[in-house]
Parts: structure tokens; C-alpha cells; sequence
């Protein structure tokens, strides 16, 4: 199942009782501030979840897929996220059933 | 930007919700995320982007201290996807895609 704003927003009704309008608004605040401190160009530190920061990439050379022609990337500033490493670890433990025994994954 | 800046932040535009429900929001929306994430789920958030985990293949490293061949197991890792608005007012300015965004807001200093 794939997580959305929705779904985020439905918890903040359901475990704090806020009203559906509130949580959704909330949840759309949340996203918006994090989006507006990375176009600052300031990274986002969140403790337990992870961090957003930006890179600045040089340009370099690429190719179009179609035509196979090549050309330049232009620079550009682009976001990464580096998860916490507490979330990291769980990931890595908890999805460890989700393995065949000859070690290939069974989700891709 | 820290949690609790962010949390500061939310404060003051939020007029509706007590401090105290900000807070509390915060948390738990970064809790469902982790546990989603944790369990294996998907995240996906118009305009900011997607997080899904990527498979790792097992293979052999090295102590970089040692230079001793140690297994690594494989492994899934969270990968983050940045959303097209995001991605596009992170960069403006600084690709051709984007220069329309830089005409209409002329940046001073």
C-alpha cells in the first residue's frame, strides 16, 4: 500500500482527533515548509525520519535516449534524502522475510 | 531546518492549532512515515515526491580499515524520488527548463 497526504491527514483524525479540514491542511503546511526551506537551498533535519538536503551538480554529458545524440546536462541543483540511520537499520531488518532463500528479492 | 524549527514554523501560520497539536502532528506524521517505510510500504506526495525502497543485491565488501573481504547481505534501501514542483523550485535559475519561473519572480541582492 502506498502512503499519501491523505492517508497521513486520516491519522491526524484518527490518534489526535483534529478535524478532517485541520489535518489536511496540516499535512499539506508540512510539506509546503519543507519545500520552502530546500528552494532557500537550507537542508531539513528531521530526527528519527531522516534528512532532505541540496547538491549542486555540474553539468555533464549526456545522451537523448530516442535519437542517441549527445548532449550537454545543463548544472542544476537537485534534492537527496539520506534516511535516519534507526530507519535504515529497520528497513534492513524488517524486510529481510521478503528475500528468497537463494537471496533474490521477491518485490522488485 | 530542524524538527522544532519546522514545528516554530507551522506554529505561526497554523492559527487554528494549539502549539501543542502542531507538535504532536509533526511527530506523528514522521512516525507513520518511518513505520511505512519500515513495513515495506511506499510513500507518495504530490508535488514533493516519492520515497520506495530499492533492492540491494548481496555482495562481498571490505573493511576499509582492514581491507579484509567481509559478506554484505542484501538489503533493501529507501529511495527518494524528488516531485516535479519540488524538483523545479529547488532548480530555479540554475537550468534552461526553469528560466520562465526565474523571468516572472526577478530575484534582487
Amino acid at each position: 500500500m502506498t502512503v499519501t497526504k491523505a492517508d497521513l491527514a486520516n491519522t491526524l483524525y484518527e490518534q489526535l482527533g483534529l478535524n478532517k479540514r485541520e489535518a489536511k491542511e496540516l499535512v499539506e503546511l508540512f510539506f509546503e515548509k519543507i519545500r520552502e526551506s530546500l528552494e532557500r537551498g537550507e537542508s531539513v533535519k528531521l530526527s528519527g525520519f531522516g534528512g532532505f538536503s541540496v547538491r549542486d551538480k555540474r553539468s555533464r554529458p549526456g545522451r537523448n535516449p530516442k535519437t542517441g545524440e549527445e548532449v550537454a546536462v545543463s548544472p542544476r541543483r537537485v534534492v537527496t534524502y539520506k534516511a535516519s540511520q534507526k530507519v535504515k537499520a529497520k528497513i534492513a531488518s524488517n524486510n529481510d522475510s521478503k528475500y528468497r532463500p537463494d537471496g533474490t528479492a521477491i518485490r522488485s | 531546518m530542524t524538527k522544532s524549527d519546522l514545528i516554530d514554523h507551522l506554529t505561526r501560520v497554523q492559527l487554528h492549532l494549539s502549539p501543542r497539536d502542531i507538535e504532536s502532528s509533526v511527530n506523528s506524521i514522521l512516525e507513520h512515515m518511518s513505520q511505512s517505510l519500515i513495513e515495506g510500504d511506499r510513500i507518495e506526495i504530490r508535488g514533493f515526491g516519492s520515497i520506495g525502497l530499492r533492492y540491494r543485491a548481496p555482495r562481498l565488501g571490505r573493511n576499509p580499515k582492514t581491507g579484509a573481504a567481509v559478506h554484505v547481505d542484501a538489503k533493501y534501501v529507501p529511495h527518494f524520488k524528488p516531485g516535479r514542483m519540488l524538483r523545479e523550485r529547488v532548480n530555479h535559475g540554475l537550468s534552461g527548463a526553469s528560466q520562465l519561473v526565474t523571468s516572472e519572480k526577478p530575484t534582487t541582492g
